[in-house]
């Protein structure tokens, strides 16, 4: 083992392989040391692990009603976390919900940064007039409330998960695109970009090729810290019942059908909202972070 | 009787990979003269400068054998204590006005603030002595000065407002820590002698710190030679060019001269000290 | 540079307005995109909204008289332009459910949700920024870990969800506080028909007409609502107000004024502040700007008559014109918002008024 942290920790790398791996080993040395951030990492991978394994952890089904155990609180036997109204075990609601989750919030992961990348870096690279009009895009998108566009774009199309992904992603991808153009400018006069370009490089494969993988690190960044709020927002509308429909259990919309019970039969809402916050707090815990170690001159400290 | 006197002087910074002593035991005296204390960056000069007036934050810690102002200690003086010596008693002038001036308050506020709460005075009395004070510096349009914000002046008129508010209140001792090193050459020759004229008239101690160690020599009585936090040497600045220490003369051989030789220049062995 | 001190006040303030005036311009346009946003999104609804008019029984002669009428028949950008003008005058369509102006609706929900939000960041900046220093001031300590974790938690708590709890607890619990609604059914009545109404914020309106009962009774109900938005106003302004103050703290004029011998609570609060102020006050607009988004959220917990009800319940209506009614206001209210707090900060900072 010693041997491998030396030749991880080798001042003079020998290779390039030896070189990157070392950096990544000395990146994840720092994280390591952030406990907050190591929490996060944790939830995370709880989360991952537990939609993985939904089936295998889940004590029940999360879609089987059982009327004649309505309602029980949590610590009955078999149901730690109680039943809902309609008898459904909580515990295995939320390990199931945490499927829907994840798979949201990857959308949304996968489509919004890239959409932002693209415009970002077109914007930044070409300059003058595309630049003007993308970024006045952007910056129309990015004045509005996120949350009640959202709400209204899934509102016309229809409740349904792939709908509120995409309204999500529509709104998120803002942020993105302005922090790819910063890169990008930065990076565009640059020695290096001149080189490629005088060896015949035509556009698009300089800006995906060399201007984007200088843009990762803020944009990684931003998705990790921006994932606590998507899924806020997913939450938000499960809860105005604009995501999935019942019976799937979506914790927003598990939340939304336990506020009839709140006050006697209070664990049907907050358990659900419990996961929400949990989940969202990790992102939150993993990407501040990721930005202390990866851009300390941002960090909050 | 000396001004300042300092007694193995350390300082520790606690960071996560360990301690890092910045300084390593500076001793010196000071009376009412000039000193100068040239190192390359990182020799521990600035801390140095710092230390005297206890600004140095945690992680950072000051410990010392000794170090007093006039006969009072500086190392167990309370917060309470520093704070009514620094200003009125010893003052600092830092490298850029840019950074070291208050971007959203007047140059006039900035002035009068030290008059008006340390020492009592009323709006009209500070104020007079504000443009006395810029006047001294040799600004015009004082009064236009004062109402104006530090992102409007000249880098030199800034570092002479800068001059101005620490002189205000009449020190004894004056640090100046880099005062000219973010100025234009040309404006430096005149700062410089704006300062020299407003020690000299008032009689102050002053501790130079600088990178440039003709520059030092040429202003200063005495020189003072740091590297990675020690003293290296202590010598007359009229005779500097006799210099023992391998560094020093290192140092003065690297600086260019009109028939001077152009031989490559001798790479020091830092082993060797 | 010469090293010329500023020119005189006079000639300071012509590029000021030149700045406003470059800012209306952007803020036209920026609200043009709006309207074209929800035009578009307006369109895309799936069912014909002259069906949901006239039934599905209507002759295509009738169907065909509706859509001229409703102007369907027309080029998309004419409709649009039409749109626009109609915005702008302030008429924003006719609700389905109602028939009502949607502008008319909107302006009676509209001043309960602002007293929510106003009072809100009050409280969050009341304590946001006394925390957020407090944590700046001594990093690492104990306080500042508090600090950080309450405020990372309020920002990772979905507000509905904290609002339930907040009801549970305080409410249904504890019974410390009046539960939903602004105020109880006697007061409201008294509110509605004896007292004039100025402003359409019960605390504000109480208070001018004298009346300290209805005050009091609007306090227990909105301290709950408002105190849970503060907390997650709070977590936001805490949060960057440590950052700010973090920040300024290791600049070289704070160790000028130390230096100058002044006492430390001056450092802080009077040379420090006036620069954490600059770019607080435009966190401190974003995070009014967010209470009001999440009214949508929080409001039909708290039964409260503001405009996230009218939204919401528009919606399980689907009631369009309503929903993109108040989502044009909305975001109209950010954009304002936004633009309010971009003129502040250049009246604010010096610097930016070169």
């Amino acid at each position: 083992m010693t041997a491998l942290r030396a030749w991880l920790s080798d001042p003079n790398p020998a290779s390039r392989r030896q070189a990157r791996l070392g950096q990544a080993w000395l990146a994840w040395q720092r994280i390591r040391r952030n406990r907050l951030a190591m929490a996060g990492l944790v939830i995370v991978g709880l989360l991952l692990l537990v939609a993985a394994f939904a089936p295998l952890i889940a004590p029940h089904d999360p879609l089987t009603q059982d009327l004649s155990r309505r309602l029980l609180p949590p610590g009955t036997p078999g149901n730690l976390l109680g039943t809902d109204d309609f008898g459904r075990d909580i515990l295995s609601r939320i390990i199931f919900g945490a499927r829907i989750t994840l798979y949201i919030i990857a959308l949304v992961a996968v489509t919004a940064p890239v959409l932002g990348l693209l415009i970002g870096t077109v914007a930044g690279y070409f300059g003058g007039w595309v630049d003007a009009t993308l970024m006045r895009l952007t910056d129309i998108f990015l004045a509005f409330p996120r949350l009640i566009l959202a709400l209204a774009l899934v509102a016309v199309l229809g409740p349904g998960i792939e709908n509120a992904v995409l309204a999500i992603a529509l709104t998120a991808w803002p942020p993105y695109a302005r922090v790819a153009r910063a890169e990008t400018l930065t990076v565009r006069s640059s020695d290096y970009i001149a080189a490629i370009r005088l060896q015949g490089a035509s556009s698009p494969r300089i800006i995906a090729g060399h201007v984007v993988p200088m843009c990762l690190p803020s944009v990684i960044i931003r998705v990790t810290l921006d994932m606590a709020g998507v899924i806020l927002i997913a939450a938000g509308l499960g809860f105005l019942g604009l995501g999935v429909l019942p019976p799937t259990p979506e914790w927003g919309l598990m939340i939304s059908s336990g506020r009839k019970f709140l006050f006697e039969q209070w664990w049907v809402a907050t358990m659900p909202g419990l996961a929400i916050f949990i989940v969202s707090l990790g992102f939150n815990l993993l990407g501040d972070g990721l930005r202390d170690v990866l851009d300390p001159r941002s960090a909050s400290r | 009787m000396s001004l300042l006197e300092v007694r193995n002087l350390r300082v520790t910074f606690a960071t996560e990979t360990g301690e890092v002593q910045a300084v390593r035991g500076v001793s010196f005296t000071l009376g009412h003269e000039r000193l100068g204390i040239v190192g390359e960056s990182g020799s521990g000069k600035t801390m140095t400068g710092r230390s005297v007036l206890r600004l140095v934050r945690p992680p950072g810690r000051i410990e010392a054998d000794a170090m007093t102002f006039d006969g009072r200690d500086l190392l167990h003086a309370s917060e309470r204590e520093m704070r009514a010596l620094r200003g009125k008693r010893i003052g600092m002038v830092m490298q850029d006005p840019k950074y070291s001036l208050n971007p959203v308050m007047t140059i006039g506020r900035q002035l009068t603030e030290g008059l008006r709460l340390r020492d009592g005075l009323g709006r009209s009395d500070a104020t007079a002595k504000a443009i006395a004070a810029l006047e001294a510096v040799q600004i015009r349009d004082a009064a236009r000065v004062m109402e104006a914000y530090p992102h409007e002046l000249s880098g030199g008129m800034g570092q002479r407002v800068m001059i101005a508010m620490m002189l205000i209140p009449e020190p004894d001792l004056l640090i100046a820590d880099e005062p000219t090193s973010a100025l234009d050459v040309t404006v430096q020759a005149e700062v410089l002698s704006i300062l020299d004229g407003l020690v000299r008239d008032r009689g102050m101690g002053l501790i130079f710190i600088s990178h440039d160690l003709r520059l030092v020599a040429r202003f200063c009585d005495r020189v003072l030679v740091m590297h990675k936090g020690l003293v290296v040497e202590e010598i007359e600045a009229a005779h500097l060019m006799e210099a023992q220490h391998p560094y020093t003369k290192g140092l003065l051989n690297c600086l260019p001269r009109i028939g001077g030789s152009r031989a490559p220049l001798l790479v020091l062995d830092r082993a060797g000290f | 540079m010469t090293g010329l001190p500023a020119p005189s006040p006079q000639r300071r303030l012509l590029p000021v307005l030149g700045q406003i005036a470059l800012g209306l311009g952007t803020l036209a346009i920026t609200l043009l995109g709006l309207l074209l946003i929800t035009f578009v999104i307006a369109r895309i609804v799936p069912t014909d909204p002259v069906l949901s008019i006239v039934g599905e029984r209507a002759t295509p002669a009738q169907i065909a008289a509706i859509r001229e009428k409703l102007g369907l028949d027309l080029p998309l950008w004419q409709q649009f332009l039409i749109y626009v003008r109609d915005a702008v005058q302030g008429d924003l369509g006719r609700s389905i459910r109602t028939g009502q102006s949607v502008t008319a609706e909107i302006a009676r929900y509209f001043p309960a949700t602002l007293e929510l939000a106003t009072l809100g960041t009050i409280f969050g900046t009341l304590v946001g920024v006394p925390a957020g220093v407090l944590a700046a001031t001594r990093p690492g300590s104990i306080a500042d870990q508090i600090v950080r974790v309450v405020g990372l938690m309020g920002y990772s708590m979905p507000v509905f969800w904290l609002g339930l709890i907040g009801l549970l607890v305080f409410y249904g619990q504890l019974d410390w506080v009046a539960g939903p609604g602004r105020l109880d059914p006697v007061y409201d009545m008294m509110m509605q028909f004896t007292l004039t109404s100025y402003t359409g914020m019960i605390l504000v309106d109480a208070a001018l007409n004298g009346a300290w009962d209805v005050f009091a009774n609007a306090v227990s109900h909105i301290v709950l609502p408002a105190g849970l938005l503060g907390y997650v106003s709070m977590a936001y302004i805490s949060r960057m107000t440590r950052s700010f103050m973090m920040n300024e703290l290791g600049q070289e004029y704070i160790t000028t004024a130390r230096i100058k011998g002044m006492p430390e609570w001056r450092v802080i609060w009077v040379h420090a502040m006036k620069n954490v102020a600059v770019p607080l006050i435009t966190v401190i607009a974003l995070s009014y700007a967010y209470l009001l988004e999440g009214s949508v959220l929080t409001e039909t917990i708290f039964a409260w008559p503001g405009l996230g009800s009218y939204i919401t319940d528009a919606l399980f209506a689907a009631d369009m014109p309503a929903v993109l009614g108040g989502t044009v206001v909305v975001g109209v209210a950010f954009v304002t918002l936004n633009m309010a707090s971009d003129i502040l900060y250049r009246l604010v900072d010096p610097r930016a008024r070169a």
